[in-house]
């Protein structure tokens, strides 16, 4: 692969180019990449009162974790990170809000509809080149979802990594995603999983604050530690701080970072932050690339 | 081996190239401006016209001789025709919740653009390099543009908005031409033309044509470049660690200012050739059962532009205008090695208060300006 570890601004070489695209059949590369595939609905799981789990069936698609797609529901398309595990060849998984009419009409779907797919799309989670260091994934809210399939891969190949660490906040009890697997997760000994509200009533006995508040419990060796964080911006700059302040280094911190999509294929100039296009520079970014830009309002 | 072609003779380039097969596109007045539009003949060319631009302000004029290219760019640029500004990508169906997705086949169009300028020619190849040489193509200006013939001019006159010496483009024209011309109108009317590719060679060798002398290669040479010194004592842009200058100012309060006299409004992102952004529109008809979706030129000065569930990334004017001047000035060379400015001035004439693109770049440059407005994070 062409990127290195632990790098700045890594090189996305050819090589890597054909990975990331080359998940949908045919693939994309040379294709028309603005044309949606159809898949067909496997199921439609609701995992909290305004979030639900479309799997569709995956067809010979591949990807990996971080990437998203750009899913077609008729009356438009909203790219969806990938929420499933990568070595799942059954189907794929996406973890939507039902907020605006396109979610809408994705979260309505039935099994056996269909619905139009492009991707994958966008720069992976770079976990494989993080094999040997402790592993620190900060979610926010339903920035969980991007960090689920990574989280399979590091369980998967447990051996390869050193300590393991999610924290994942939200606001109430009723946001919480994923609560079974969470469970089974924090059941497991070799690794540390917390989870914290920012609103909590009685009948919550965790902890109660913002995903920062948990990062005291982080017990790594900063010299050989990678974090991977997904949230709301505002949430990962404070949580990139703390890491550098428990002494991570910039270049191993990454983030998923979010801007406006409509082509996914770089060709819109929508989702540019700086010099940036997080459709296919990102979403995956290290911290150390984007950290003076993340310190100015509205770039 | 330059050539000559009297200007009785020019007509045969239109006959031609129609022979071949070719719909011809080039510069005609409409609505008061020359735009690029459909010519059936030489006829058609806004002959004996020419444009007065300043800062946000457009006026044709007559010249007193019968110039075919006695004027500059106007609003139009030959983005229009190889990135048109709405465009179906594709259609689809719906019935009993399943879908049907039916690719746009587009009709195969044989174009020849007639007097594409130095800078846009220059402009062409860097939307060449956006769509066609980056990870993923763009299927469409892919069909559009591979049979394009460029007839090309070198410019003899120029306008007050033009710095195109300041990017390297122009007044003369650089490669990637089929046929380049230089217009001379005295003594007697005449072209010095150019062949740049095979193509270009066989059109010329259907047109009345003779070698030209080194007298006149050299006239005409002449004339394009005391245009170059006109162009480049009139108007300029210090582009040395541009890149360095922009990147270093994003805090500077330069940008609160412009925002005091820019509106937003968008016109010089549609007039600029090399600007390419988009956005989709998906239309359902009244059943929900057929669907299209549509792509329109966007612009980064809209509050949609960047829009997110969480809400619009950029608010304010100033924040709009900075990453404008920003991603073509500095970021373009980072994502696709090249400026993003080709120095054609469309985005001075155009803007209706007259931002100057050269100005806002030597208010920085006298500023000097950070002004940090957080500080950086390690």
């Amino acid at each position: 692969m062409g990127m290195h570890a632990y790098g700045g601004r890594y090189d996305v070489g050819v090589n890597a180019v054909e990975d990331r695209v080359g998940g949908m059949g045919g693939g994309v590369h040379g294709a028309n990449p603005y044309l949606p595939r159809i898949c067909r609905v496997r199921r439609v799981k609701r995992e909290t009162y305004n979030t639900f789990t479309i799997d569709v069936e995956a067809d010979g698609f591949r990807f990996m974790p971080g990437q998203f797609n750009m899913l077609y529901a008729f009356v438009g398309e909203v790219p969806i990170s990938i929420s499933s595990d990568p070595d799942n060849h059954e189907f794929i998984s996406h973890t939507i809000r039902s907020v605006g009419h396109v979610t809408r009409a994705l979260c309505s779907l039935r099994a056996g509809d269909s619905v139009g797919v492009r991707g994958p799309f966008g720069n992976p989670w770079p976990i494989k080149e993080h094999e040997g260091s402790d592993i620190v994934v900060v979610a926010g809210g339903l920035g969980l979802a991007p960090l689920r399939p990574l989280m399979y891969h590091v369980l998967a190949n447990r051996a390869r990594y050193g300590r393991v660490f999610l924290l994942y906040g939200t606001k109430t009890q009723r946001d919480i995603l994923y609560r079974s697997e969470l469970a089974r997760w924090r059941a497991r000994f070799d690794i540390d999983v917390h989870v914290t509200l920012s609103r909590a009533d009685g009948r919550w006995h965790g902890n109660v604050g913002v995903v920062t508040s948990l990062i005291p419990r982080v017990h790594v060796d900063p010299m050989y530690a990678s974090a991977f964080i997904c949230g709301p911006e505002v949430m990962m700059r404070f949580v990139a701080r703390e890491l550098l302040n428990l002494g991570l280094d910039a270049n191993r911190i990454f983030l998923s970072m979010e801007r406006n999509m409509k082509c996914a294929v770089g060709l819109c100039g929508h989702c540019q932050f700086g010099p940036e296009f997080v459709c296919k520079d990102g979403p995956v970014l290290a911290y150390s690339r984007i950290a003076s830009l993340l310190n100015v309002a509205e770039v | 081996m330059p050539f000559i072609v009297e200007r009785s003779d020019f007509g045969q380039f239109f006959t031609v190239l129609k022979g071949m097969g070719y719909e011809i596109i080039g510069p005609r007045v409409r609505d008061s401006a020359i735009v690029y539009d459909r010519l059936g003949s030489v006829d058609d060319l806004p002959i004996g016209i020419t444009d007065h631009q300043d800062k946000g302000v457009y006026r044709l004029r007559r010249r007193d001789d019968q110039a075919l290219f006695g004027y500059t760019v106007g609003p139009h640029s030959w983005k229009m025709y190889l990135f048109p500004p709405r465009m179906r990508l594709f259609s689809a169906e719906r019935r009993a919740g399943n879908l049907e997705v039916v690719e746009e086949r587009h009709e195969p169009r044989r174009l020849a653009f007639i007097g594409v300028r130095a800078c846009e020619l220059h402009a062409i190849q860097i939307q060449d390099r956006v769509f066609l040489h980056d990870i993923f193509k763009d299927p469409v200006y892919e069909m559009l543009r591979k049979d394009v013939f460029i007839l090309a001019v070198s410019c003899t006159v120029s306008s007050s908005t033009c710095f195109c010496t300041s990017m390297g483009t122009g007044p003369r024209v650089g490669p990637g031409y089929d046929i380049a011309v230089i217009e001379v109108l005295k003594p007697v009317h005449h072209f010095l033309v150019e062949v740049g590719s095979s193509l270009g060679g066989e059109v010329l060798s259907n047109v009345r044509h003779r070698e030209a002398t080194r007298e006149e290669v050299e006239s005409a040479t002449q004339l394009v470049e005391s245009n170059a010194r006109l162009i480049g004592m009139r108007r300029s842009m210090d582009t040395s660690n541009i890149k360095e200058l922009l990147y270093s100012n994003y805090g500077s309060k330069h940008w609160d200012e412009v925002a005091e006299r820019c509106l937003a409004c968008a016109n010089c992102t549609m007039v600029c050739p090399t600007c390419f952004c988009s956005t989709v529109e998906d239309v359902v008809d009244l059943k929900g059962e057929h669907a299209e979706r549509w792509r329109l030129w966007d612009s980064c000065f809209s509050n949609e532009f960047t829009y997110m569930h969480s809400g619009t990334v950029r608010r304010s004017t100033g924040a709009k205008y900075r990453h404008w001047i920003t991603h073509k000035l500095a970021s373009w060379i980072d994502q696709f090695g090249t400026s993003g400015c080709v120095g054609c001035g469309r985005c001075i004439t155009w803007c209706p208060v007259g931002i100057d693109i050269t100005e806002e770049v030597k208010a920085l440059q006298r500023d000097g300006g950070v002004v940090v407005e957080e500080e950086a994070v390690r």
